[in-house]
């Protein structure tokens, strides 16, 4: 799409102070991850036959898919909206959303049970589409493969851009891909669009079939509608609060710009959000539920403030034009849409009698070392391959190569 | 949505030809009452609490025990609760001399399954005769059987690094295959839980209460529940179901829903394609756009 002078490598060094602080982490989840595979489920989780998912499928799929849902959201913008003005932000999206869906997929091994009989999705055979998690694994599993391939362009930018001599076929073959995948990559691009739309919904569908065990307040028949819009807000948000951080942490200037119209587009999507939300509740008839004092309703009332707060703080010129106001609502929202997600998936959801779960340290160890995997890889990625934004100043596209 | 179902699931209960011609009419709801669905009938008044039919079915069907806390000989299987090495087991609930009843748990075998709707790789299956068992072969454990089903039914076998769901099949490999009958109903005493037709252990139960009608709860347990289940259900007059450890269910399938909502979005994957035509062509014409501007710079 020639556009890839936008985007250049973040030049430093790779093995700082907070890498090293990351791996320990990761180092420490993925022992436990060895105690999971030889021990068993039940020896590194508090899981139980009542609650069989715990924070592994709540937080690393469920929501974790949905924070890494930038690339997915940001494509709208410029590919179905055609907003151009963002094109520089995608880069880096589809890079947190690659290493989002990728942790999602590793976590779903290590919550199978029967991780050896996974083959069994390639058979259609034993395919059973009245199934909402055949629809969520193969449309998860699809999106992670597009998103590798949406990001294949800077590798072979960076391969065809470097100056060192060796490696010439590759170089070459580099050079011969690179054109023919730029005009295909628009069909992935557009696949990269529908996947998500199908599966975000889909995690909210889940637990329709769950109806008794749910608390009303969080089950409808709205789920999928509502997960949809949550993944959507929240993929913005994730977009605002990452470029603010990479600013921050590499020492970037601001996307001010980019980021001043996504916070526009938020309050917006939330206000849809939460419309939906009420007239569902009223429309069920359990509007009074939301407001009854117990501890259910003080987890919708937390998920409420939050994405209600940041949407409001987002709504108004002066804080959008405050880089720290618009970070703490990025934040808010990005907590309050995932507090959302938790509310379906674990704390609305009650078994029966007899049944609780709090998550062992061993399965936040694990899901721990995970995300700092995540952020380790996103550091290192960024610092091989041409993935941020160009600064908006250097403005003579075509002059320099974006790899030197 | 409540009440279609409801309008639909009195259909279904018909009699003979009608519950027939009701099974056809009512395909798109999800729900079919099979004309020879099997099931148990159990009479809770009947029970002695004796547990031959836990020891029976863990017998035939070759589960482990499960030891009682200090018991260093590990001489007894004494099991509390279902789990992944009891598929069946008999409670007991007792407030007072008067008030108490015994109870079986086992799967409730639904007419329209949750576990079977949810499972993604087919490993959850209901046969011709109505009976919902379980491939381990093809099972991948993601446990979302276990998130679908109301009665928590499908365990798991979370100490094992290989482990498995486990739960009742009516000895569909085992005793049924060579007796002819569930291992529980075989050794039952009391002939508490009996086996046979669904429509003939329904007429049976519906009989009991008209005749003992001070006896019993005004209530057949898994006749309309969820769309009914195979397995049904008497409990004496002082203790009610929920007491028993039956949770209140709706007549809706809630398997049925979620089907419903997944195939009107999906609409048999049309929808998806015509999602991605549409932003396909919108993309490409966007992008001709930017091409042309770009030129012109």
């Amino acid at each position: 799409m020639g556009h890839h002078d936008e985007y250049i490598v973040h030049r430093s060094k790779i093995f700082t102070p907070a890498f090293f602080g990351l791996l320990a982490v990761v180092i420490i989840g993925f022992y436990y991850i060895g105690v999971r595979f030889v021990e068993g489920i039940g020896a590194v989780t508090n899981l139980s036959d009542g609650y069989p998912w715990g924070i592994w499928i709540t937080y690393d799929v469920a929501t974790g898919t949905a924070f890494a849902c930038g690339g997915y959201a940001v494509a709208i913008l410029v590919y179905i909206m055609n907003n151009m003005k963002y094109h520089p932000l995608i880069r880096s999206a589809i890079v947190t959303s690659l290493f989002g869906y990728s942790l999602a997929g590793f976590s779903v091994v290590l919550d199978l049970g029967r991780y050896w009989n996974m083959y069994g999705f390639f058979m259609p055979n034993r395919w059973q589409p009245n199934s909402v998690l055949f629809e969520v694994a193969l449309c998860v599993m699809t999106y992670t493969l597009v998103l590798a391939i949406e990001i294949a362009p800077a590798f072979l930018e960076r391969l065809i851009y470097s100056e060192k001599k060796r490696f010439m076929t590759i170089k070459k073959a580099a050079r011969w891909i690179y054109p023919r995948l730029d005009k295909a990559l628009i069909f992935f691009v557009v696949l990269g669009i529908t996947l998500p739309t199908m599966h975000q919904s889909s995690l909210g569908s889940m637990f329709i079939i769950a109806e008794s065990k749910m608390h009303p307040l969080w089950h409808t028949g709205l789920l999928p509608l509502l997960f949809l819009i949550n993944c959507i807000f929240i993929g913005y948000s994730m977009v605002i609060f990452e470029s603010t951080l990479s600013s921050v942490g590499f020492r970037r200037n601001l996307e001010t710009r980019e980021i001043a119209g996504l916070s526009k587009i938020i309050p917006i999507l939330a206000a849809a959000w939460l419309g939906v939300r009420f007239y569902d509740l009223i429309n069920r008839g359990h509007l009074a539920d939301a407001f009854a004092g117990d501890f259910h309703s003080w987890m919708f009332l937390g998920e409420l403030l939050l994405i209600a707060g940041g949407a409001f703080i987002l709504s108004w010129r002066a804080y959008r034009n405050s880089p720290r106001m618009v970070f703490i609502a990025a934040i808010m929202l990005v907590i309050g849409g995932g507090w959302y997600r938790f509310n379906v998936y674990l704390i609305g959801y009650d078994p029966g009698a007899g049944w609780k779960y709090f998550p062992s340290l061993p399965e936040f160890m694990i899901t721990l070392g995970l995300i700092s995997f995540e952020i380790l890889g996103y550091i290192v990625f960024v610092k091989l391959f041409p993935i941020m934004p160009k600064p908006h100043k250097v403005h003579n596209p075509g002059v320099e190569s974006p790899v030197k | 949505m409540k009440n279609s179902s409801r309008r639909d699931f009195l259909k279904l209960t018909g009699l003979g030809a009608a519950s027939l011609m009701a099974s056809t009419a009512s395909a798109s709801e999800g729900v079919k009452l099979g004309e020879n669905d099997v099931g148990m009938f159990y009479d809770a008044t009947k029970c002695v609490g004796c547990k031959a039919c836990v020891a029976a079915c863990k017998r035939v069907n070759d589960m482990d025990a499960v030891p009682a806390p200090n018991d260093e000989d590990r001489l007894w299987d004494a099991p509390g609760k279902l789990d992944y090495r009891t598929r069946n087991i008999i409670q007991l609930y007792k407030e007072d001399e008067e008030t108490w009843s015994y109870v079986k748990h086992q799967c409730m075998h639904c007419v329209k399954p949750g576990c079977v709707s949810a499972c993604p790789v087919t490993a959850m299956m209901k046969d011709e005769r109505g009976i919902v068992y379980y491939d381990k072969d093809k099972c991948i454990g993601c446990r979302y059987c276990q998130i679908a089903c109301p009665f928590v039914i499908p365990k798991f076998e979370w100490p094992k690094a290989f482990p498995k769901i486990v739960k009742c099949d009516l000895c569909k490999f085992t005793n049924l295959k060579e007796k002819g009958i569930p291992a529980c109903c075989e050794v039952c005493p009391t002939e508490a839980v009996i086996f046979g037709k669904r429509s003939d252990l329904l007429a049976e139960a519906k009989r009991r209460m008209e005749t003992e009608p001070e006896k019993y709860q005004e209530k057949i347990y898994g006749e309309h529940e969820i769309g009914g289940t195979n397995v049904i259900y008497l409990a004496p007059q002082k203790v009610n179901f929920a007491q028993l450890g039956f949770p209140e269910l709706e007549t809706h399938s809630y398997a049925a829903f979620s089907e419903n909502i997944q195939h009107t979005i999906y609409k048999g994957f049309i929808a998806p394609v015509a999602l991605y035509s549409l932003l396909t062509f919108v993309a490409i014409r966007n992008r001709k756009k930017n091409d042309g501007s770009e030129d012109e710079e």
